[in-house]
């Protein structure tokens, strides 16, 4: 039980996945514009997140593995994350109409989201067990929300900011970025037992 | 013709540069920013396989079904990353250690689907390679120059060499993930100044 709750304090905080390891950015400054959209794609985010998690770590320990296919890793995970991301595009097409039209192009992007392809490859690098793996993908995924929410925060505020041209747009989010990523640095401080 | 190349060239080098123009692409313009040797191994590895899914993204573009088109191309492209991949494990496993998880990365870099999908799927093999190219050496071009205000102001050296005083103390933030918002903020902010100076100049 502990350990479960140190997984999720260190995916979600000491290693967030946009601010320390920048995974993810893409979306993180193309649909962070409005609070109710940034919600919107990091919950699609978590949903993809964790059904991939769980779908690629059964295909590569039991399917490519075994045949010493583990080259093939990046190639069939991929293809799984299209497979996922096209399951959540139609089921928000028929139920979440006002969010599927919000998130537009980013919604099939999410396949192209380097957090998804970036949580499957790590569960096999770091060996994680099929829970841990599953825990890791949704906590990644609540660490991205967090990320994009926060953001999308100060966006609405910045809206009405005078800002000196050059920066308008991108590089006044980006340093917004910068400084929320050296809030994130203070939980590096915190020394977890594992 | 060659006019016809030289603006491919121009537009994927400068005006249209795939990462401070267009903004694609950016987890890696990020995170392996923090020497120029990174920087550049990452740039020439994203146009390797830039050249060749091109390639052969514009030779199958007949035979790829549209709806189905984008998952072809992915495949395509992870394949050739899957060679990139194993290639610079085995012959230049530093460069390997320090880029980690970014070289399958590139499978999801947007800068490749984006030039798949606009690009090599309308035109002929010739121009979609001189296409990836133009990409390519954008991307290397951009990630240098973030690489190297990174190492310079974060440790003092230029690929590896220490090229300021000893008095000189590096502010290591700057090779910290929040140094790579920030320079790259300034820098899309500088791009973006020029570019309103040649709009007004005209």
């Amino acid at each position: 039980m502990m350990n479960i709750f140190l997984l999720a304090i260190t995916a979600v905080l000491i290693e967030n996945f946009v601010f320390v390891k920048f995974l993810g950015i893409c979306p993180f400054i193309g649909v962070s514009k409005k609070i109710s959209t940034a919600v919107g794609m990091g919950i699609a985010v978590i949903f993809t997140m964790t059904v991939s998690s769980a779908l690629t770590w059964p295909v590569h320990y039991f399917l490519l593995q075994p045949f010493d296919l583990s080259y093939f890793d990046t190639i069939a995970f991929i293809l799984i994350i299209a497979a996922v991301v096209q399951l959540v595009e139609m089921y928000l097409r028929k139920c979440i109409p006002s969010l599927y039209s919000a998130l537009g192009i980013y919604l099939p992007l999410i396949t192209t989201n380097c957090a998804v392809l970036g949580i499957s490859l790590l569960n096999v690098t770091k060996g994680y067990n099929f829970i841990e793996s599953v825990l890791y993908g949704f906590f990644s995924g609540v660490g991205f929300l967090l990320a994009i929410v926060l953001l999308s925060l100060v966006r609405e505020r910045i809206k009405f900011a005078d800002i000196p041209t050059p920066f308008r747009g991108v590089p006044i989010v980006l340093i917004a970025a910068a400084i929320l990523s050296i809030a994130f640095m203070g939980f590096q401080g915190l020394k977890l037992p594992f | 013709m060659a006019n016809g190349y030289g603006k491919i060239f121009k537009d994927g080098v400068f005006f249209n540069n795939p990462t401070f123009v267009q903004l694609l692409g950016l987890c890696p313009t990020l995170a392996v920013t923090t020497s120029v040797f990174n920087g550049i191994g990452m740039g020439l590895s994203v146009t390797f396989v830039l050249i060749f899914s091109n390639l052969f993204i514009s030779l199958l573009r007949k035979f790829i079904p549209q709806n189905i088109r984008i998952a072809a191309y992915v495949v395509i492209i992870a394949g050739f990353v899957t060679v990139v991949d194993l290639v610079i494990k085995a012959f230049f496993p530093e460069l390997s250690s320090s880029l980690g998880l970014f070289i399958p990365l590139i499978v999801v870099n947007c800068v490749i689907l984006a030039r798949a999908e606009s690009f090599a799927s309308k035109n002929p093999p010739f121009p979609s390679v001189v296409d990836g190219l133009a990409n390519g050496i954008g991307v290397t071009l951009a990630l240098t120059v973030i690489s190297a205000i990174r190492e310079f102001t974060g440790n003092g050296t230029l690929l590896g060499f220490p090229v300021t005083p000893e008095t000189f103390s590096p502010a290591v933030i700057m090779i910290l993930p929040s140094g790579g918002f920030l320079v790259l903020g300034f820098v899309i902010a500088a791009v973006q100044f020029v570019q309103r100076k040649r709009r007004a100049d005209r």
